[in-house]
């Protein structure tokens, strides 16, 4: 694997490879000595335009148990406050020898720009970019799921016949497409609910089924609801009158929590709007995988690091 | 160029026979005793070893896999290779002697690689090792403690060990 940019391009026997070995980079996390020699005297640039918690602190764990160096680059305090642009901070970053780029960009396409661009010769690892992919994320929201269903004879499985609703904001979650294409690919079913002005055109041409009634598509008894943060800072028009009426209609409140089969697992990518999208009970509870998609997160980018670095030449 | 049968299913058998008396020989019985195999082949005769043993003296001795790939010193001189998963019994290697069993004993590297492993996975007792065929041509200062057969190679040759769990047919050819 040369880049990460999109669970698009990834074919289903590579997509199991990614959690096979994610597997394997869990286990590292319960030894004694919690690190792997693999990434020794790689250097992993960690570039991010975007505010993020989870996804950068998870990136630099993962680099630094495979004993990668990490260089953390956030935009805010650098010089592209100043205006430098994406070529130029890139141009920078090969010159220091960096051997990866995990980036993360509120333009979508940035990091694809980045891997044709022939700027930087790092692998190129996508973090999020606009409302376009964040891949990582659905691979962990995958690992998760398999783990739960599966437990220890995970291993090889893919998703076949899993049920997964994903809720919410889908026009600008990058999250939601991610997990449409790779939830698919591994042979999972994907349903949308969403109010109506939150579902992007050309949705037709998704391999998923259309709601607008979260009631409804918790009658279905899904075997997954993913519940997507409401991101006000993409909300640049009335999407819905107010987060009252949002929370009432297409948020996970107890009511819909006690319908909702037992053995279904509530899923949400962080960070929460606790009461808005999901109730503080849904949120903490049995059902609820949020702190284990972020322990999970750190093994997923652990296995993609390793394919894009370890290796020499094909 | 042909291959060559130098082991057929009932060496392979008598030789693991002979190795699992000379483990517990060398150990005095089986207290404390862990067999790690290495990936792949290695894991199916620590198995088979496991069994013998089990059936000399039962119960005492414990089995399991250790992946050596993330300590490779040819890493990033290869094409990205997927690892193996890693199985330690459960208690740990502290305190423990391990076996290290793996089929062929070639230049020594694995060894040094899964020495590494064992390092940050705890502090055993002591580390031996076991290695169905020894071919010599070794890089390192690494010597197996209980061999199936020693096979005097040239570095053109190929040893190729096919066991019945994952080929279908006990046999170790050299080409």
């Amino acid at each position: 694997m040369r880049h990460l940019l999109s669970t698009k391009d990834l074919a289903r026997d590579e997509a199991i490879a990614i959690l096979d070995i994610a597997e394997d980079m869990a286990d590292v996390a319960n030894r004694e000595v919690k690190k792997l020699p693999a990434l020794r005297g790689k250097t992993v640039v960690n570039l991010f335009f975007e505010d993020s918690t989870r996804t950068r602190i998870s990136f630099e764990a993962a680099a630094k148990r495979l004993s990668a160096d990490v260089i953390n680059f956030s935009a805010k305090g650098s010089s592209v406050s100043k205006g430098e642009s994406l070529k130029d901070t890139a141009q920078t970053l090969a010159a220091m020898g960096a051997d990866a780029v995990v980036i993360r960009h509120g333009a979508s396409g940035a990091p694809a720009t980045l891997a044709q661009s022939g700027w930087i010769d790092a692998g190129i690892v996508n973090a999020g970019d606009g409302t376009h992919e964040h891949p990582t994320q659905a691979l962990l929201d995958a690992f998760t799921i398999r783990r739960r269903l599966h437990g220890n004879a995970a291993r090889g499985k893919g998703l076949d016949g899993v049920t997964v609703t994903i809720v919410g904001d889908i026009l600008h979650s990058r999250v939601a497409r991610s997990n449409v294409w790779l939830l698919t690919t591994l042979g999972a079913h994907v349903h949308l609910v969403a109010p109506a002005t939150l579902v992007p055109i050309g949705i037709g041409n998704w391999p998923v089924t259309v709601g607008y009634d979260l009631d409804a598509a918790i009658a279905d008894k899904p075997n997954v609801i993913m519940m997507l943060r409401i991101q006000s800072e993409r909300m640049h028009a009335a999407f819905f009158p107010n987060a009252r009426e949002y929370s009432r209609e297409w948020g996970l409140d107890d009511e819909r929590l006690a319908k909702l089969p037992t053995g279904s697992l509530v899923m949400h990518p962080g960070p929460m709007n606790r009461g808005l999208e999901i109730s503080a009970n849904a949120a903490d509870s049995a059902q609820s995988t949020v702190l284990e998609q972020v322990a999970n997160g750190v093994s997923i980018r652990m296995a993609v690091l390793y394919l894009l670095l370890a290796g020499g030449a094909e | 160029m042909t291959a060559r049968t130098v082991l057929h299913q009932a060496d392979i058998t008598r030789a693991l026979t002979r190795i699992s008396h000379e483990i517990l020989e060398s150990n005095r019985g089986s207290s404390d005793l862990i067999l790690l195999g290495i990936p792949k082949r290695g894991v199916i005769l620590a198995n088979r070893l496991g069994a013998i043993l089990d059936g000399i003296e039962p119960g005492a001795v414990k089995v399991g896999a250790l992946d050596v790939t993330m300590y490779r010193d040819d890493l990033a001189k290869n094409p990205t290779r997927a690892p193996y998963p890693t199985a330690i019994p459960a208690g740990g290697i502290d305190g423990k002697t391990i076996v290290l069993v793996d089929d062929v004993l070639f230049s020594g590297r694995t060894i040094r690689a899964a020495l590494n492993a064992i390092n940050d996975l705890g502090r055993p007792r002591a580390v031996r090792l076991a290695a169905l065929v020894d071919r010599g041509h070794r890089e390192l200062p690494i010597r197996a403690d209980f061999v199936g057969k020693n096979l005097p190679t040239s570095l053109t040759e190929r040893i190729h060990v096919r066991l019945e769990e994952t080929d279908g047919v006990d046999e170790v050819t050299i080409e």
